[in-house]
């Protein structure tokens, strides 16, 4: 395994993130079009698109709507990691020599639902027979469904979801785009209504909203863009169990185990080298999962590691800083969010800079962990 | 008319899953290559891929291995109300409800000793779960 040779070479999300006038389709061709110019390049420049949501043919609208004529399509749909996995696959293709720009766009009417409704597992469905007859309402009650083993297994208390939530919030304040920006405090977050018990509504994510989308291309092309490169050091990609009740260990994800460690490898780096993370975090156990499963904490700390405010403003590893999707954005998927701002802190421009970080790593969960991403970044091209 | 629960549809493979429940049992699978006893119903290991699986008839008792008490409802459903990972003697975790306990932390220690019980929903009988006494 070796670092590779491919870059992000634009980005940008949709204008404006929250309650937008945009159907799914909308949302991700605005921000297609703004990653597009960000870098100089149009949609003449693409021959790979990829992108997922609830239709399973969505790069293909974004093809035609964009007059993209693609030799490369990607519609790998595996939940909120998607477009990680999608940067992974593009990697790969623009190494074999299969496309040279990739466009990866995410769009999402989270919020007001334009352009197509949520659709649930059928009643034949594994979800369907042995999830969803036990009244299961969505990721508040499968994702948290091993919270209370995983802080006992470790001695902690709920104010260690409580810290997570104070830490970003902090983050938010200075991201004038973040939905929730208001200084919250852990007896506010302990006793705000509870959405799931042990979960209150500031450990749940904010529904938006938004899309995103970057482009992909090689670093031999990146040097005559005008935007600095964004180089893709490694990547991972996981499954994991295809329901949260059957995951081997509830409070532990074999799946972020297995992308973080493919991640690390090949990016030929350890957790010290890593200066800033994006960890997932549709609600407030998942970053403490991730800093575990990851090992950029060994297992058990992660809990004094956010206590001790590590990942904090000013901490000595900043996680979150967009606020993340607890409150900065979070339309349903929302690894590209993620990656954005994984990509504005490398190129210095992020609203919460973090001085001089030149090495990133976002992490993002699919479904009820059933699969799982991980991307590590720099603005250094690899040896 | 108030909404009512989603009901599961069984499936060729999970039919004996659900015949057991219309009939008050729990029933596993058990690979008799390699003796993992598993969940969800499959007609083959997933531990080993072997199709020399037989049902087998789960005691029914358990323990609370997980759970979060849920405010908003689904439909069918009265808030709160307990959605638990109950782990069964013989290894497989179910995702199920409890009943016959008060929906709070207070009364629901981890490991909490759990025995089945069946309701029935129009064609379908679901597993749902109780406390025991140790």
């Amino acid at each position: 395994m070796s670092s590779t040779g491919v870059a992000i070479v634009g980005a940008a999300e949709t204008a404006e993130i929250g309650t937008v006038p945009l159907s799914a389709l909308g949302l991700a061709t605005d921000a297609a079009r703004r990653a597009l110019a960000d870098c100089g390049l149009t949609p003449a420049d693409v021959d790979g698109v990829a992108s997922s949501g609830l239709s399973p043919y969505l790069p293909t609208f974004v093809a035609h709507s964009l007059g993209i004529e693609a030799g490369w399509v990607d519609a790998t749909m595996v939940g909120g990691c998607s477009n990680l996995v999608h940067l992974r696959h593009a990697v790969a293709g623009i190494e074999a020599g299969q496309c040279d720009v990739v466009l990866v766009v995410h769009g999402e009417s989270g919020r007001s639902a334009l352009g197509g409704p949520l659709v649930l597992p059928g009643p034949g469905a594994w979800q369907g027979q042995f999830e969803l007859p036990h009244g299961t309402v969505g990721p508040m009650t499968l994702l948290t469904l091993g919270a209370l083993r995983f802080l006992r297994d470790r001695n902690l208390g709920r104010d260690a979801l409580a810290n997570v939530v104070v830490a970003q919030r902090d983050w938010a304040a200075r991201n004038p785009r973040a939905l929730r920006r208001d200084p919250i405090t852990v007896d506010e977050v302990l006793g705000s209504p509870v959405v799931a018990y042990p979960f209150t509504r500031p450990m749940c994510c904010v529904t938006t909203d938004a899309g995103g989308a970057f482009v992909v291309a090689s670093a031999a092309r990146a040097r005559d863009l005008r935007r600095p490169p964004v180089h893709v050091l490694g990547t991972g990609e996981a499954t994991g169990a295809a329901m949260a009740s059957q995951m081997p260990d509830l409070t532990s994800s074999d799946a972020f185990r297995r992308s973080g460690a493919a991640a690390f490898a090949e990016a030929g780096l350890t957790a010290a080298d890593i200066e800033h993370a994006m960890l997932y975090d549709a609600t407030a156990h998942l970053p403490l999962m991730a800093l575990e499963d990851i090992g950029l904490v060994p297992r058990g700390e992660s809990g004094a590691f956010v206590a001790e405010g590590h990942t904090a403003v000013g901490g000595s590893l900043p996680v979150n800083t967009s606020g993340g999707g607890l409150n900065y954005t979070h339309s349903g998927m929302y690894g590209m969010y993620a990656l954005q701002e994984s990509i504005r802190q490398l190129r210095g421009e992020a609203a919460a800079q973090v001085d001089g970080v030149t090495t990133s790593l976002t992490h993002a969960i699919g479904g009820m962990f059933q699969s799982a991403a991980t991307v590590i970044l720099s603005t250094e091209e690899p040896a | 008319m108030a909404p009512s629960r989603a009901l599961p549809r069984p499936t060729p493979e999970t039919q004996h899953f659900w015949d057991g429940t219309a009939d008050g049992e729990l029933r596993l699978q058990r690979c008799r290559a390699c003796d993992q006893t598993y969940f969800p119903p499959q007609p083959f290991c997933p531990a080993c891929a072997s199709d020399d699986v037989e049902v087998v008839r789960a005691s029914g008792r358990g323990t609370l291995y997980s759970y979060v008490i849920t405010h908003r409802a689904a439909p069918g459903f009265e808030a709160p109300y307990v959605i638990a990972a109950v782990e069964l003697e013989e290894g497989p975790r179910l995702l199920s409800n409890l009943v016959d306990v008060a929906p709070d932390p207070e009364q629901l220690p981890l490991d909490l000793p759990l025995e089945v019980t069946f309701e029935t929903f129009g064609e379908v009988t679901l597993p749902l779960f109780r406390p025991r006494s140790a």
